[in-house]
């Protein structure tokens, strides 16, 4: 039988916590730090200054902090600039209720580029080789319904899928409220990032959804500049893809501001799933939330989690705090998570991060087996139940059933 | 009706790289409507026999035979054993996060009973089951076992004997850790389902405690991977005044 549950748990008065408990499933990492520095090391340890410019990024070997759990020769080209657009194959279309603005916009356009610059080569090849951008608006003081609805389908012409470079920006302006799915399914080679800015007081919920084929490679940065008062909610599902790598990223424009990131992952054999977290707290008084976990299951099945967050000088009673749980289904997984906190002022409210990765617990397979519950049943009880504090979080019925029914169909890809 | 029989049960655990034979040729007959105690002393073998009958992947049978009506337990499956009417009463009852109580309960008592109940009388039917054993209802909302105490998980487990009515009940060590409050609602709940005489009930114990509040009709002293010694409840009498000490000790291990 085999317990197993490697922790690492920390909170602001330790200096440097190390790994507790016993052993992941082989191969996998646990680690977290909390760093009290004068300066950064988040921005040090990247291996060039953030820039929209690609050529400023040397190419990735991948031995870079910010590659080194990356499998660079299934990017499909992107991160060393043999990735030629193909110009078409991947569909957006916007479905928005009235009192949205939806506009297709060139790259001269001003609106563009404002809640974050790029911070690795392939974020900054998308930013440097996007022909339109789309941006999505949503005006002072109004409230929404019904969600905006983005999806984006790759469709391979001649059975070759279409290499992309996309740009989204979705806009809330003053005490604006909104709700926005994107959704991504289909096979495509896709760079994209997207810009979420809100104004004063405003509340956007946004769910990405990346439901990929099996061979798609999906690479953003998804930056969030989070007005004065205004409270930014993301949700991240990633069940699909070859390779889906994700950057999502906060900053606040004014104090008082919120931000929860959730995210949901189930990693199947051979695909590899990487969420690169940063919350830069460069304003006081802003919180911050971080929930992610992941389900992993199959050979070479690969997640990444990395939890940067940085509580700079000036952000004094900042409150922060963030979780990575795994639950790793099959022998062969294996998962990287790694919380990093950088805390430049004492003058906070909370500061604490979590990781944890354990195997499937037999013991817990057992006892609901002597119920009566077949296996399978009961690995489903499990894994539902280890998701479903996230998958509540969505509050769309629609996304929250097609979520729970992937689950279940990947459930039953296992036990197949 | 359900006879549950054991016939020169051997089972094995691999411990530190050696096998490890605990049970050293069980025999057993449990039927429906009788109450079997089992008494040994630790480390003798009492809760390896409990869990090799329910099934747990740790142990391997390697000899004997055990069946319930005729049918091969030991070729069944962890969840088919339990579906054919076997119970096991956990001593240490697991946590299963993110399954509350109420969802446990009904997936359970659905696969045991091949529909699920329906759902007016299910909530009564639970509602009255807790209340009975004075379960808060706030129970129902929170996750198996987590953060329950140790008397609450075996009101826990004893609720679940309650409502999925087995034909064959193993309750391990159900008394231990439990104050003497605690003891008399669980037993009562023992009792309330062995007076319906549909149930054939193995009560592994250490002490001879429980048995003021449950009485057996047949006492089994184990020690040594063996029952040493059967009798009626007086044997458990004399295990109360003169302990283990003349079964370690005796010459009576195999």
């Amino acid at each position: 039988m085999t317990t197993a549950m490697a922790e690492a748990q920390n909170s602001k008065d330790l200096r440097q916590a190390p790994v507790q408990g016993s052993t992941p499933p082989v191969g996998s990492t646990t680690t977290g730090a909390i760093a009290v520095a004068a300066e950064s090391t988040v921005a040090t340890r990247m291996s060039a200054s953030p820039s929209f410019d690609v050529a400023d990024f040397p190419v990735p070997h991948g031995r870079e902090e910010e590659w080194r759990f990356t499998p660079l020769d299934r990017l499909r080209g992107l991160h060393d600039g043999t990735a030629v657009a193909t110009g078409q194959g991947v569909k957006v279309e916007v479905s928005a209720p009235d009192g949205v603005t939806v506009e297709t916009v060139g790259r001269d356009d001003e609106r563009l580029g404002r809640a974050g610059v790029p911070v690795d080569r392939v974020a900054a090849q998308a930013y440097s080789s996007f022909e339109k951008a789309s941006v999505v608006t949503v005006p002072k003081e109004t409230v929404l319904d019904t969600p905006v609805r983005i999806t984006v389908h790759g469709e391979p012409l001649d059975g070759a899928a279409a290499t992309v470079y996309g740009q989204l920006v979705v806009e809330l302006g003053a005490f604006a409220e909104a709700v926005v799915v994107v959704d991504h399914t289909g096979d495509a080679v896709l760079a994209a990032n997207v810009d979420y800015i809100l104004g004063d007081g405003a509340k956007l919920t946004v769910v990405s959804v990346q439901d990929w084929d099996d061979k798609a490679v999906h690479v953003g940065q998804h930056n969030a500049l989070v007005g004065r008062d205004a409270s930014f909610k993301s949700v991240a599902v990633t069940f699909g893809g070859d390779l889906v790598r994700l950057n999502p990223r906060v900053a606040y424009a004014g104090p008082g501001g919120e931000a929860e990131l959730f995210g949901l992952y189930f990693t199947d054999q051979g695909q590899h799933q990487e969420h690169r977290l940063f919350v830069d707290h460069n304003t006081p008084h802003c919180k911050s939330n971080v929930v992610y976990k992941g389900a992993l299951q199959g050979e070479d099945a690969h997640a990444v989690w990395i939890g940067d967050v940085l509580i700079e000088a000036g952000a004094e009673g900042t409150d922060t705090y963030e979780m990575n749980r795994n639950l790793v289904l099959t022998d062969g997984a294996r998962v990287d998570s790694v919380p990093n906190l950088e805390i430049e002022t004492g003058e906070i409210v909370g500061a604490g991060h979590a990781s944890a990765t354990g195997r499937f617990d037999d013991e817990q397979l057992f006892y609901l087996m002597a119920r009566g519950i077949p296996e399978h049943e009961a690995r489903r009880l499990v894994v539902r139940g280890f998701f479903a504090e996230l998958v509540q979080q969505i509050g769309l019925p629609d996304v929250e059933e097609r979520l729970i029914a992937r689950i279940e169909e990947e459930l039953e890809a296992s036990v197949a | 009706m359900a006879t549950l029989e054991i016939r020169d049960l051997h089972v094995t655990v691999e411990a530190e790289n050696a096998t490890k034979e605990i049970l050293k040729g069980v025999d057993l007959t449990v039927k429906q409507g009788e109450t079997h105690a089992i008494m040994g002393p630790n480390g003798s073998g009492k809760s390896t026999l409990a869990y090799s009958l329910a099934g747990h992947p740790k142990y391997t049978v390697t000899g004997g035979t055990v069946t319930l009506d005729g049918e091969d337990v030991l070729a069944m499956s962890v969840d088919e054993r339990a579906r054919a009417g076997l119970f096991l009463a956990m001593q240490y009852p697991v946590e299963v996060p993110g399954v509350s109580v109420s969802n446990f309960l009904r997936t359970s008592a659905s696969a045991i009973r091949g529909e699920a109940p329906k759902l007016r009388t299910w909530v009564k039917e639970v509602k009255e089951a807790m209340e009975r054993l004075q379960i808060d209802p706030a129970f129902a909302e929170r996750n198996v076992n987590e953060g329950f105490s140790g008397g609450e998980k075996k009101r826990h487990e004893i609720l679940q004997l309650e409502l999925l009515k087995p034909q064959i009940a193993i309750l391990d060590e159900t008394d231990s850790g439990l104050d003497v409050d605690a003891l008399r609602v669980v037993s009562e709940g023992v009792n309330r389902v062995r007076e319906t005489g549909a149930v054939g009930t193995l009560l592994i114990t250490h002490y001879t405690r429980i048995l003021r509040y449950i009485k057996p009709d047949h006492v089994h002293v184990f020690a040594a991977g063996r029952i040493v010694e059967s009798g009626g409840a007086e044997l458990a009498d004399k295990l109360e005044n003169e302990g283990y000490e003349a079964y370690v000790k005796g010459g009576v291990s195999a």
